[in-house]
């Protein structure tokens, strides 16, 4: 590749990160703080395409006497493995593709990553009350459900169904980048909807169950939900559950 | 022992600079120019973007795709963040200044390079660029490499991480620490002992003869970004097709016998290429395995993985990754159930 055209890979490389970073793409990705990191890369990128077309210009003005003495110096006609035309990839797969979020295939391959919280703060107000999944599940798997009480409580995730049809409301928890997002599952009882679409957002009204299972992944503790209502919801603008990082 | 061999400075020629004859037959004749070649794979692409959209519409290749996506957007800032670091070392810092930074006998060197390590905030996609810098600006190989096992484990970020990754078991960050030191340190002597100039075949770095201080800053990091880039889009299609295809429940089936467990969760991490500001609480959720084994995947990961491998390759020469990793990945399992046996 010459450097005209690692300009131009370097441009398009640069304004995919900088596209990403500054709409809610990267959120499918990489944790919400990278954010700067993203666009500040991006930028960098795409000054480096422009500096590379600046000196390049500037480097065959001097002359064409100079081109055979620049070409001793290693500087005008080096060339980058050809590995490097492996970066277009990326770039196709963000700006034409742009995957969708881990899903319910992941999630199921995955064993639950439900941890014992460190303390079960006070339930907020409302009726009901909205807890992220992830808060539900380590209240009703590790405090017994006794931070929750009778309270009618709303949670919101996707639907998985594992191979016996078994139904799950999942968020996957995200601590860097999609790589080691790992799901939470929450088992799902009481009046269940007829019909259930693997990876689509639902709101879940209901209150706690005292049922259990065990992963059949990793033997991780399922804690169960007891449904009254449910309604589809938008994917959220940030899909994984990001409460770990804090 | 005169071990202090200045950065080699025959380069490999073969893939990084054109016969000139041939390169000037290119510039005059009707052949396939890289521009031209890209233009045109610019316009395939978009112009069957449709057909591409419906082949990866499965969910094995929606959730590959993610994953190959994820790892290269995580791990460019931090590669970009150390692509600038090292034009900066390359360019504005002179040699002289790390002759005088670091002990004249390597053997201390290399400690005092590993311990330098906690400077560097980020993951181990920055420090491999900034290790090539180093080796280039003349500093002991030993030292570098020693620095370049240790930038990734042992700074502040990473051992923050992991102390929130396992509350409660502070010495697991202890140990975390004194395990990647060790063996940071253990491969720079080692390196000293038995490492040989002539593994480290660097591909060509332009030359900044003749060119000014922001022409020669712009082109390193070009450079760097083009190889260490590419070589990243390879670990993380690694990293992807394992998370995707792999069944997660193989490795419960390690998990019973102690030895086989230490193992399957080094090799674990060589296959997952996680950054190692992560890799923690994915360690954590293996809750199946030892504390020792757990601190094995700690260790071993910062310090080789597939991606870190591939970039290696593209920095270093693919003789001397050959070698590197194979007896890095031996050293970091021992310094691990050394220290975990000690501490846990």
């Amino acid at each position: 590749m010459n450097r005209q055209a690692q300009a131009v890979v370097l441009f398009l490389v640069g304004g995919a990160m900088v596209h990403a970073g500054s709409t809610d793409l990267y959120l499918r990705y990489v944790k919400a703080g990278l954010q700067p990191m993203v666009v500040g890369a991006g930028a960098v990128l795409m000054v480096a395409s422009l500096a590379t077309v600046w000196y390049e210009r500037k480097l065959s003005r001097t002359g064409p006497d100079d081109e055979a003495d620049a070409h001793d110096k290693g500087v005008h006609i080096h060339r980058e493995p050809r590995v490097s035309w492996l970066l277009v990839l990326p770039l196709f797969a963000l700006i034409l593709v742009a995957p969708p979020a881990l899903g319910s295939y992941s999630a199921l391959r995955t064993g639950t990553a439900l941890q014992a919280p460190l303390a079960y703060a006070p339930l907020p107000s409302g009726d009901p009350v909205r807890l992220s999944l992830v808060d539900y599940a380590g209240r009703a798997a590790y405090g017994h459900g006794r931070s929750l009480g009778n309270r009618r409580i709303a949670i919101t995730g996707f639907v998985a169904l594992d191979g016996k049809g078994t139904p799950y409301l999942v968020r996957m928890a995200l601590n860097c980048c999609a790589a080691d997002a790992q799901p939470v599952k929450v088992g799902l009882t009481g009046r269940i909807p007829p019909v259930l679409q693997p990876d689509t957002w639902l709101e879940l009204t209901g209150t706690y169950s005292e049922r259990r299972a065990k992963d059949p992944v990793n033997h991780g503790v399922i804690p169960f939900f007891d449904i009254t209502g449910a309604k589809p919801v938008a994917t959220p603008r940030d899909p994984y559950d990001e409460s770990w990082n804090n | 022992m005169s071990t202090t061999k200045a950065a080699p400075p025959r380069a490999d020629h073969r893939d990084a600079e054109a016969p000139p004859d041939r390169a000037r037959g290119e510039q005059q004749g009707w052949q396939f120019s890289s521009p031209l070649v890209l233009t045109m794979l610019l316009i395939l692409v978009v112009a069957s973007q449709g057909a591409i959209r419906r082949a990866v519409s499965a969910p094995v290749m929606q959730s590959w795709m993610t994953v190959f996506v994820a790892v290269v957007v995580q791990a460019l800032p931090f590669l970009v963040l150390g692509v600038l670091l090292s034009a900066m070392l390359a360019v504005f810092v002179p040699p002289s200044f790390f002759v005088r930074a670091l002990p004249s006998r390597p053997a201390l060197a290399v400690p005092v390079a590993a311990m330098a390590g906690a400077i560097l905030p980020g993951c181990e996609c920055a420090s491999v660029p900034v290790a090539g810098a180093l080796v280039r600006r003349g500093v002991a190989p030993a030292a570098a490499l020693a620095f370049l096992l240790s930038a990734p484990a042992i700074n502040p970020i990473v051992l923050t991480a992991t102390a929130i990754a396992f509350p409660g078991k502070p010495e697991m960050v202890v140990a975390r620490f004194v395990a990647s030191l060790l063996a940071a340190c253990a491969m720079g002597w080692l390196w000293q002992r038995l490492g040989r100039t002539d593994w480290l075949r660097p591909p060509a770095h332009p030359s900044d003869e003749g060119l000014g201080k922001g022409a020669a800053f712009w082109n390193s990091v070009r450079h760097d970004v083009m190889h260490a880039g590419g070589f990243l889009v390879v670990g993380a299609m690694a990293a992807a097709t394992l998370k995707a295809v792999v069944p997660a429940n193989w490795l419960s089936l390690a998990a019973d016998n102690p030895v086989v467990a230490v193992l399957a969760l080094a090799v674990l991490a060589v296959l997952l290429s996680i950054c190692s500001e992560a890799d923690a609480f994915v360690a954590a959720s293996l809750t199946q395995f030892s504390l020792t084994a757990r601190l094995a995947f700690l260790v071993v990961g910062p310090m080789i993985d597939l991606k870190l491998f591939a970039m290696q390759t593209g920095t270093f020469g693919r003789g001397f990754a050959l070698r590197f990793a194979p007896a890095t990945f031996v050293m970091a399992v021992a310094s691990a159930v050394l220290v975990g046996t000690v501490l846990l």
